[in-house]
């Protein structure tokens, strides 16, 4: 077997390159130019560690603007969609337990990671109402605060408007304090 | 589908063909030997591998040492990574503590990242150490690419070559291709995705307290230097189970263009290569252009039945204006879910941005269709253009029989030899693939694992073995494949759709480059014209996509036309 001795040898010498080198160097320099989103981009309050600002997490609370459902009920380490398709029973029964007329598409149906921090910015006016109304205060200050938290396009052309719903919610309770 | 949301599209595409001609360039040169700029830096760890390893970097290999080559490099490579995750439990680097992998599943996931195919049966986050993703995974994610453009440009060289016993070297393909491309443009890809948002750290998890006071445990590790190879190997495994949906992988929509960048930079520029390397960028071009064609029209397809969105829920009174956003996330919207999904299948990548099991009827039929045509469009790095050359092999003989002429493709006649193990190579698909979903719909044991009924039950059943054979690893993910029968299937899957597609394939290149290679003269097709970037388009379409016909007819295709009659299973 002539083709064993090189079939082994760079099997081991791309493990350490590829395998360990490649990755720590990877990570120095990460750590040393991007300390924040290396780390998962943390957000710290005080000195609480709320989450990160990409991952969504769940809000139940009338007070609060909740996200969208999730298949995973926002625990990253079950991330994941429902994988239910269009003409499932299971899907329809879930959707219009829900459904009220008019609601967005986002408000009823589970995202691809069950960890998306948005929502679409309908979804979030549609929910203005009842978190007036859990903090005693106008529609049309909360309804101000969404449309600053409101996101457009990057250069109004990459990405969809979107609210960040631990952003908005943040500010939300700071406005209140 | 709106205005800006082509535009989204456009500027993706654009920006992948702005690099498809200077890499392309730069591949031919890699592979012809000459000097680049990284040699440099590069060529005196190149020199102390072959050195190492006793190789010789003259030394041509013929077909079948080629082969034997690179077959002994998947076996070793295979045994290492079920080592690693068997091991788990017991290696350094394992955080959470997390124990060995059962010998089924060890068995799929390290056929799996062999072949270059990514399927995976388990969910990252709870299974597998840092380590077994770094020194476990990610090697092979560089490795099986590796392989992948290595026998490319050894069938390259078939056309390249005239009288010629030799394809090249494979150790030296292998190397080359490792070092000089994937490695440089990793490094680049991996940092910019740090810069976007994409943890890369070796610590283990964050425990959060959130605002109303829940705890929420977030998974870390070193995803960027992962996410990197995955989508420019078109390997596709994600670190996490939901691939590149997961908001770590993939946490705006500036990630996700550059994600969809690096899955299709090197497979678009391999076309320039061939090109270059025969002696007609024209041909290169060619290849492209009936690539973009079928590519363009199936991220068309699903951006229109994903807005269009699904009638039953509509009905429900849920506004219908975002379309179909099941499975979805917001920050990519439909357009750019819609190319993710066509581009992600057109190559042997795999990885997904958007939940396929989710999508509609028609939606889904497009990645399913796109996998069965083989992955040419462009296809997995290397993988999509040795497959190219086998279409256009059967293109030119369908013209020839047209005209009654012999065959000829690049100034190599193409003789019945070449036809039949052309003809062996594109039933390899159609076989297993068909094969194995027709048992498994008739045994309870597969049935149960299925998380969708009536004709949506059976179009999981397809992909799942569409995904194995086709070498790519997305999924109908509902389906629970990790089952003994599935894992050992797949297994099985995965490695006929590799190794028993590739042997004839090589085969072909070796009985190619001992011909001679003839001048073209007025009776020979021209192989850069339109008419023939047309007729590769039909024999892609008609050979590769007819023959399930029938199985899409009673998945998709049915289940579409019941969603719109309201019938739920």
């Amino acid at each position: 077997m002539t083709h064993l001795r090189p079939a082994i040898t760079l099997l081991a010498l791309f493990t350490l390159l590829l395998g360990l080198a490649y990755p720590l160097v990877l990570t120095g320099i990460a750590s040393a130019l991007f300390p924040h989103q290396s780390q998962g981009s943390p957000v710290v309050v005080g000195d609480q560690l709320i989450g990160s600002s990409l991952i969504g997490q769940a809000f139940a609370e009338p007070g609060y603007f909740h996200p969208r459902p999730s298949a995973g009920g926002y625990d990253p380490m079950a991330s994941g969609g429902s994988n239910l398709g269009p003409t499932s029973a299971k899907l329809i029964e879930r959707i219009k337990a829900e459904a009220t007329p008019g609601i967005p598409a986002d408000a009823v149906t589970t995202s691809a990671s069950g960890l998306d921090p948005d929502i679409s910015p309908e979804n979030a006016l549609s929910q203005v109402a009842r978190v007036a109304k859990a903090r005693g205060m106008p529609e049309d200050t909360i309804r101000a605060l969404v449309q600053a938290q409101t996101e457009s396009r990057l250069w109004g052309l990459i990405g969809e408007p979107r609210v960040h719903v631990l952003a908005l919610n943040l500010a939300l309770d700071a406005l209140t304090q | 589908m709106s205005i800006n949301g082509w535009l989204q599209i456009a500027v993706t595409l654009a920006l992948v063909l702005a690099v498809v001609l200077p890499l392309g360039r730069f591949m031919a040169a890699l592979f012809t030997g000459e000097r680049t700029f990284l040699h440099p830096i590069l060529s005196h760890v190149e020199r102390g591998f072959y050195d190492a390893a006793g190789i010789d970097p003259a030394q041509e290999q013929g077909w079948t040492s080629y082969a034997m080559a690179m077959l002994a490099f998947s076996a070793a490579g295979f045994a290492a990574l079920y080592a690693i995750l068997r091991l788990q439990g017991v290696l350094p680097l394992n955080p959470m503590g997390l124990p060995g992998v059962a010998p089924d599943l060890a068995f799929n996931t390290a056929v799996s990242f062999l072949t270059n195919t990514n399927w995976q049966a388990y969910s990252g986050e709870v299974t597998l150490s840092p380590l077994s993703q770094m020194a476990g995974l990610a090697v092979q994610n560089f490795l099986s690419a590796a392989t992948g453009i290595a026998l490319a440009m050894a069938v390259t060289r078939a056309f390249a070559r005239s009288g010629a016993s030799g394809l090249g070297n494979f150790w030296v393909d292998m190397t080359r291709a490792t070092l000089y491309i994937l490695l440089p443009l990793s490094i680049v890809v991996g940092l910019a995705f740090v810069a976007l948002g994409v943890p890369q750290t070796l610590g283990g998890a964050m425990d959060a307290n959130t605002l109303e006071g829940a705890s929420q445990v977030i998974p870390l590790g070193p995803l960027a230097s992962q996410e990197a190879i995955k989508q420019l190997g078109t390997n596709g495994g994600g670190y996490f189970n939901a691939n590149s949906a997961h908001p770590f992988e993939n946490p705006s929509a500036l990630s996700n263009i550059l994600a969809i960048w690096a899955m299709l930079a090197i497979s678009a520029a391999l076309p320039i290569t061939f090109g270059r390397m025969v002696g007609s960028e024209r041909q290169g071009w060619a290849l492209l252009s009936a690539m973009a064609v079928l590519l363009i029209g199936g991220v068309a397809l699903v951006y229109w039945a994903e807005t269009a969105g699904n009638p039953i829920i509509t009905a429900l009174g849920v506004d219908p204006s975002l379309g179909n956003m099941e499975g979805k996330e917001i920050r990519f919207g439909q357009a750019m879910s819609a190319l993710f999904v066509a581009v992600t299948t057109g190559l042997s990548c795999g990885a997904v941005n958007a939940m396929h099991d989710s999508l509609t009827p028609l939606g889904g039929l497009v990645p399913l269709l796109l996998i069965q045509l083989g992955e040419v469009l462009p296809g997995g790095v290397g993988s999509g253009l040795y497959g190219m050359v086998v279409f256009c092999v059967l293109a030119v003989f369908v013209a020839g029989l047209m005209v009654g002429r012999t065959p000829e493709f690049l100034g190599k006649k193409i003789e019945a030899r070449e036809i039949r193990l052309a003809v062996l190579a594109v039933l390899i698909l159609p076989l297993v693939i068909l094969g194995f979903t027709a048992l498994a719909a008739t045994l309870p044991a597969a049935l149960s694992s299925l998380n969708n009924q009536g004709p949506h039950g059976l179009s999981e059943l397809l992909y799942a073995y569409s995904s194995a054979a086709g070498n790519n690893g997305s999924a109908f993910a509902g389906l629970n494949a990790n089952t003994p029968w599935f894992n050992t299937t797949l297994g099985i899957a995965m490695m006929l759709g590799r190794f028993a597609y590739v042997l004839p394939v090589l085969a072909i290149a070796g009985s190619l480059a001992s011909k001679t290679r003839v001048e073209a003269s007025s009776g020979t097709f021209p192989t850069t014209s339109l008419l023939f970037v047309g007729l590769l388009v039909g024999v892609i379409l008609i050979l590769g996509g007819l023959q399930f016909f029938p199985a899409l007819a009673l998945g998709p295709i049915v289940e579409h036309v019941l969603m719109h009659a309201s019938a739920t299973f």
